[in-house]
């Protein structure tokens, strides 16, 4: 019995050591936000921003991308099958419509640049750890989380809420592919039909779940990265943890939006 | 006024203790050579002399700063002026080789990138690599990368120079001219030099005072000539190469007597 508390212990002081280093990290790259900004900052912590920017948005554009399109087909091919017994098929339009920029869009997203970028940085950090580049940086007087954080956390701050946009509006052409062989409405007038379905307010509560998708990817891969311990091996196990433990909290931190969106904004 | 002055220093990694209330003073202009065998502390001292760690208690003092007390800007301002190559190297892979030269020129100082160029091209010729500056990394010798290192670690002309294990790894050519560039380094730029090694040549050819560790403490500390005429046990046992124990048939029997009784065997 004195085994099992112990354990619980231990794993509540583990997983609240871990939600506390994740909030001093965010505060930390906050404050050293400024230095990345264009024009205010540091030129060469900018050109690093950019050069993330490409990485986590331009590269992920395909994949984002076709997966957005397959998931509008299919959310539209599902809802079909069900509204069709009621007559209802002309709603498949508002669910794919509302539910891409509500939910799917930025939810796809953030899951396929988890895959991606989340990974990369704690694979990227993790490997600068192991091989003692962090510890050159500090002695050279620049702050990792100044020097690699900042440009990581503003460039996913710009493209994961871009990379959604693109996401809603593959998924959402994805059902007007299959609303117009289906029941051959022009593409003209599903467009109006999308945007009498959707309101501001959809559009905005997708792009504020997609800012906190992007806070929550870029802290946990590059924290993560910071706690490596060991050799190559070490960097492996940090890598999958980053996509798991990010995966698992923007699902997480999805369903509390969604709840708290449901009860406080009124369509 | 000695440039590091490090008084009562302990330190200890989870209850384990690796230094031992050392005491040191390192003088302006003083080649200081930290000898010893492995684990004997050399690589923890030294961090502890570049704030990379905090104490259990003791100080460390660089230029009349306590770095284990200090605050953050007080830190940064002492590690302008501490050039260090780590044994591992620890350039940047993501960078070319002038890059990682560069890096502390562009980040700290307001110089135009003309005047970067030149001097990174200086200090590469300083060190033999003026022709390799495209290079990355990876596709250096093991000797390049450690040239590079100080090259880097010169990059901005820093008041001392700290040098972890230059010459391991290499073979007796390149450590000896290794040693001919620090030398060269000392008396043209006038730097504190700190060489942590267990290489005894290198040792004895580059320094003006030699401080032997021995589990945490210094077993004696003193000129060339001193330390080679000492007759301190620990000394003569490291400059004689006397095995230790380990290495003795009786110790490995009393090893696997142990190991025969002890628990696991047992069961």
């Amino acid at each position: 019995m004195a085994t099992v508390l112990e354990n619980v212990g231990t794993k509540t002081i583990d997983h609240l050591d871990y939600v506390g280093s994740l909030n001093i990290q965010l505060w930390a790259t906050l404050r050293a936000m400024g230095s990345a900004l264009p024009f205010v900052g540091n030129r060469y912590r900018w050109q690093a921003t950019v050069r993330q920017m490409l990485q986590i948005g331009v590269d992920a554009l395909p994949m984002v991308s076709l997966m957005a399109t397959c998931s509008g087909f299919i959310l539209a091919l599902q809802g079909a099958s069900e509204l069709r017994r009621f007559g209802a098929l002309h709603y498949v339009i508002d669910l794919v419509a509302v539910g891409f920029t509500r939910e799917l869009g930025p939810l796809l997203t953030a899951i396929a640049v988890s895959g991606r970028s989340g990974s990369a940085f704690a694979a990227e950090i993790g490997t600068m750890r192991v091989t003692e580049e962090l510890d050159s940086l500090r002695v050279m007087a620049l702050e990792p989380v100044e020097f690699l954080l900042a440009p990581k956390y503003l460039a996913a701050l710009i493209s994961v809420p871009c990379l959604s946009i693109v996401s809603n509006v593959c998924g959402i052409l994805a059902g007007g592919l299959f609303m117009f062989f289906s029941t051959h409405l022009s593409p003209l007038l599903y467009l109006r039909d999308v945007l009498t379905s959707i309101q501001l307010q959809d559009v905005i509560t997708g792009l504020i779940k997609s800012v906190a998708f992007a806070t929550i990817i870029a802290h946990v891969g590059c924290l993560e990265g910071f706690r490596v311990r060991g050799g190559p091996d070490a960097v492996g196990r940090s890598t999958t943890s980053a996509v798991v433990k990010s995966t698992f909290l923007v699902i997480l931190a999805d369903a509390v939006f969604t709840a708290i969106f449901y009860f406080t904004v009124k369509r | 006024m000695p440039i590091i002055s490090i008084r009562d220093l302990v330190v200890e990694y989870e209850d384990r203790r690796i230094l031992n209330g050392l005491n040191l003073d390192i003088e302006h202009g003083e080649t200081m050579v930290l000898l010893g065998g492995s684990g004997s502390g050399k690589s923890t001292l030294l961090r502890q002399i570049l704030g990379l760690e905090r104490p259990k208690s003791g100080s460390v003092m660089v230029k009349g700063t306590d770095i284990a007390h200090c605050s953050a800007a007080e830190l940064k301002a002492v590690r302008r002026s501490i050039g260090v190559a780590f044994q591992s190297a620890s350039l940047f892979n993501s960078m070319s080789v002038e890059d990682n030269v560069a890096l502390t020129l562009r980040e700290h100082t307001k110089l135009a990138p003309s005047i970067i160029d030149l001097v990174v091209w200086m200090n590469l010729a300083v060190v033999g690599l003026a022709d390799f500056g495209k290079l990355h990394p990876q596709e250096l010798s093991g000797g390049m990368k450690k040239r590079a290192a100080v090259a880097r670690a010169l990059a901005l002309d820093p008041e001392i120079l700290v040098l972890d294990e230059p010459s391991a790894g290499l073979d007796p050519i390149v450590a000896a001219e290794l040693d001919e560039l620090i030398l060269l380094l000392k008396e043209a730029f006038q730097m504190t030099v700190i060489v942590v090694t267990h290489e005894l040549p290198s040792a004895f050819r580059i320094a003006d005072r030699i401080a032997m560790l021995y589990q945490g403490t210094f077993s004696s500390v003193g000129t060339v000539d001193q330390i080679k005429a000492s007759q301190n046990p620990r000394v003569r046992q490291f400059l004689d190469r006397v095995p230790g124990d380990m290495a003795k048939a009786p110790a490995v029997a009393a090893y696997f007597e142990k190991y025969l009784q002890g628990p696991e065997v047992q069961q």
